[in-house]
């Protein structure tokens, strides 16, 4: 049995130690918006934040998360910043199939909440973390821009 | 009599196509599949604005073979052309149809009559609805045609609502996608294969597959080899394990070389395709001949989600998921390739990752039929990373070769085009035989179909090849290969981004030894005003007069096609910075796609069309060695990086006059071809073979030096 916390909610994972935690919450947490895409660490659409930072579920073995908090983006709707995050993504209608949207959403999350005014260049360094293959980058830059300026205008966060 | 939608005479009743299940619920019913290309949206649009019914008023049924109206793929920018005009004939007969009633039944004139909500309502207030009147005259509705001339009467008010798509939530917070249906008593399944479709395990070591951790059963037929498990996770760390501990055949590929000197080097059958001589009365002398040989490679599809399918054992046979581009090919291939009956295999679509033509979709669900019906489980197969870029059909390489003469004006007299290439259309149900990997392996005597491309004037490997410019005499070769080192079949735009890319570089190279304005001398040669009016346009937005010597390290380029020669305009220039590699600063296109339908979606897609032919064109190229294919994973094979993103400035046209047009394909040639003019303007050298690599600059370089 591994401890997690799932978006602040305790649980109990009956896993092997070794099993990545990708597959962990899909199948046991009920929890789909976590994607497999290439199970290597490269693509990024498995991003996770684990006690806030942002991580490859592929990669990541189950007994290395023990006691931590496990947040994925089944849990944006209720988080202060994720949420405004989401909604500046649909406003932006920043997707064209979506597959790479919850890995990317995650790891736009962790950033405005450690960066709020992060620049131009170090949003699309830490996207470069992530691939989508439709081509919707520019939407997604722009969906970036909007979010921090909602935060700012909501002082979610200063 | 105008044209009926081709979709109109597969399904000609009005009642294949909706149904009105209640006061405030309709089913509209489409062929046409979302992809992630956001054409739900403008098609529920394009209902909604006929039936003058709201967006929350529908349920959308698309791509399910026992509900569905079969309307073939959902490919080639073929929707809102083929897929909207149906619903825009659909929805005007059944509102007409349903007017003549209204009126009636509220004694007044239709024009005195609004719809709004699916009701109709009188000068008077008094209003029935769409579902009353279905009740009341059951018989005609249900008979009501959709290929027969009908009365279209002008009602006084129609209320419209903007469509927004409204599946993102769910795709970014949930389950959203094919990966994430679930049935009872699932099996999780993968297939073992090697990094080639021709390779096959040439011994098994059942003892030791079942002995892998995790693995619950593993199923043989033939050369088609399952693991099954309980767990996917560890059913995909032993299908690895399996993979390595199976002695694989070599493939007999021949050594990859640059396609410009594969291609002509494998067997090929030469067909002359158009030979036309000029109309000009005016006689042109040719003072200046030049002849350039372009080319690009296989790609990948390279889908972020790899194919994924899930079918079940019904009692009346089995029922399919898939993310297939054609669900009733795909029924009835499975259904062919398992001796079943078409009623005895049903076919759901449900959203994939993007797939930009044919890719592993159909083979994914085609492993999870055959699991189900053979074996009576309920499974659902997800291909790996490895398996989604070595197995899955690759776009066509191509190899371009033109000459052309011009006067001592500057005018064009003669133009002769020479394409190499493999078929470009590999699709279940294109031609004779089977057309699904696992079928192959699981029977001995599969008869795969024997290769052929599509014909002009659609094209596939010629797609485009036809230049849009008033060339003289005109002639164009394709010279055919039947085989090719990597599976290949339909990917975004086919041949035209190849096509494109070659003539737009060479109307560069013309206009270069003309001693004219790209621009100027595209205009010379340019009759058509819609096309003259996309070159025209884009040039104000780039300023394109501005952009000063070329060899300076910075580089404008233009690229202009109407897609297929028929469909959309576009016109595109990209500003690039050459430096150790290239840079794409900015790209401005103009489009025209007639009548716009969701400006938004539309938008989207040529955004997303650009980004992807600056990948293709900067950055791809499928490898192969001895083994099999090697550009199997993210390491091997390169994409667009967020880093790499270039601004976008697009200005559409809304052709009010004119019919709407697909634009999913329309920039992907014109992008690679203003990439390549613009690398030869901040080089003053010019690349012909894409990718546009620092490989590929530095040979070009060189060969300038000899």
């Amino acid at each position: 049995m591994t401890d997690i916390k799932h978006n602040h909610r305790k649980v109990k994972l009956n896993a092997d130690p070794n099993a990545f935690l990708l597959h962990v919450l899909r199948e046991q947490c009920d929890d789909a918006s976590v994607r497999y895409g290439c199970g290597s660490q490269h693509c990024g659409a498995c991003t996770v934040l684990i006690d806030g930072q942002a991580e490859n579920a592929c990669g990541v073995p189950v007994w290395s998360v023990e006691g931590r908090n496990v947040q994925t983006a089944q849990g944006l709707p209720d988080d202060a910043v994720g949420r405004v995050v989401l909604q500046a993504f649909i406003e932006e209608q920043a997707a064209q199939c979506g597959f790479c949207g919850s890995g990317i959403l995650m790891r736009v999350t962790a950033l405005l909440k450690q960066q709020p005014s992060a620049n131009e260049a170090l949003i699309r360094e830490t996207l470069s973390r992530h691939l989508c293959r439709c081509g919707a980058h520019a939407r997604i830059l722009r969906a970036v821009r909007l979010a921090q300026k909602n935060l700012k205008n909501e002082n979610v966060i200063s | 009599m105008k044209t009926l939608s081709p979709s109109l005479t597969t399904s000609p009743l009005a009642k294949q196509w909706l149904c009105f299940a209640s006061e405030d619920l309709f089913e509209l019913r489409t062929g046409k599949v979302e992809l992630g290309q956001g054409i739900s949206a403008a098609l529920m649009q394009i209902a909604c604005n006929a039936l003058g019914v709201l967006p929350s008023q529908i349920r959308w049924v698309a791509g399910d073979t026992s509900e569905s109206p079969d309307e073939g793929y959902t490919a080639g920018s073929q929707s809102i052309e083929v897929g909207g005009e149906a619903w825009r004939c659909v929805g005007g007969i059944v509102r007409s149809h349903f007017s003549l009633a209204a009126a009636q039944f509220l004694s007044c004139k239709t024009n005195d009559l609004s719809l709004k909500a699916g009701r109709f309502i009188s000068l008077s207030g008094e209003s029935v609805s769409y579902y009353t009147l279905a009740q009341i005259e059951n018989n005609a509705w249900f008979n009501l045609r959709l290929d027969i001339e009908q009365p279209e009467p002008v009602l006084l008010h129609i209320e419209t609502a903007r469509v927004k798509r409204d599946d993102l939530l769910i795709k970014f917070t949930g389950a959203g996608f094919i990966q994430d249906l679930k049935l009872p008593d699932l099996w999780h399944a993968r297939v073992l294969r090697g990094l080639h479709p021709d390779l096959y395990p040439l011994e098994l070591d059942l003892v030791a597959l079942n002995a892998l951790p995790g693995i619950a059963r593993v199923l043989v037929q033939n050369n088609f080899v399952a693991l099954l498990s309980r767990d996917e996770g560890a059913l995909i760390k032993a299908h690895a394990q399996a993979k390595l501990i199976t002695k694989w055949s070599t493939p007999n590929l021949p050594i990859e070389l640059d396609a410009e000197k594969l291609l002509p080097s494998l067997p090929f059958v030469s067909h002359m395709v158009v030979e036309s001589k000029s109309v000009d009365l005016d006689p042109c002398l040719p003072a200046h001949t030049l002849q350039r040989r372009y080319s690009r490679p296989f790609i990948a599809h390279a889908s972020i989600g790899p194919a994924c399918a899930l079918a079940e054992s019904v009692e009346s046979g089995i029922k399919v998921w898939s993310h297939s581009q054609g669900v009733f090919k795909l029924r009835d291939q499975i259904a062919q390739a398992l001796h079943l009956n078409q009623n005895q295999v049903q076919v759901c679509h449900a959203p994939g990752a993007g797939c930009y033509g044919h890719n592993g979709a159909d083979d994914v669900a085609f492993d999870a039929a055959f699991i189900s019906s053979t074996w009576g489980l309920n499974v659902r197969v997800q291909w790996s990373r490895e398996d989604e870029m070595s197995l899955s059909p690759m776009g066509a390489a191509s190899v371009v070769d033109i000459k052309a003469s011009i006067n001592d004006v500057g005018r064009i007299c003669n133009w002769t085009t020479q394409v190499w290439s493999p078929t470009h259309l590999n699709r279940p149900g294109w031609g004779n035989g089977i057309q699904l990997l696992g079928a192959w392996s699981a029977f001995e005597n599969c008869l795969s179909p024997a290769p052929k491309d599509v014909p002009l004037p659609t094209g596939g490997g010629l797609r485009n090849a036809i230049p849009a410019y008033d060339v003289g005499d005109l002639s164009i070769e394709h010279h055919f290969l039947d085989t090719s080192p990597v599976r290949v079949s339909a990917l975004r735009s086919l041949g035209a981004h190849a096509n494109v890319f070659a003539i737009e570089s060479f109307i560069d190279e013309l206009s270069d030894a003309a001693g004219i304005d790209p621009v100027a001398f595209r205009l010379n040669h340019l009759s058509d005003p819609r096309a003259r009016n996309v070159i025209e346009q884009v040039a104000a937005q780039a300023n394109w007069h501005k952009r000063g010597e070329a060899g300076t390290g910075h580089g404008y380029g233009l690229g202009h096609a109407r897609y297929k020669n028929k469909a959309g305009y576009c016109a595109l220039i990209a500003h690039v910075e050459v430096a150790e590699r290239v840079k794409v600063h900015k790209v401005w296109a103009c489009v025209d796609a007639g009548m716009i339908v969701h400006r938004d979606g539309l938008l989207n897609q040529i955004e997303g069309g650009i980004l992807q032919a600056v990948s293709w064109s900067l950055l791809e190229s499928v490898r192969w060695n001895a083994q099999g294919v090697c550009s199997q994973d993210w390491e091997n094979y390169s994409i667009l990086s967020f880093n790499d993103v270039p601004d976008l400035d697009i200005q559409l046209v809304d052709a009010v006059q004119h019919p709407s047009l697909g634009s999913g394909e329309v920039a992907t040639g014109p992008c690679a071809a203003a990439l390549g003019n613009a690398v030869a303007h901040a080089l003053g050298i010019r690349a012909r073979h894409l990718p546009l690599s620092t490989e590929r600059l530095m040979q070009a370089i060189e060969e300038s030096n000899d």
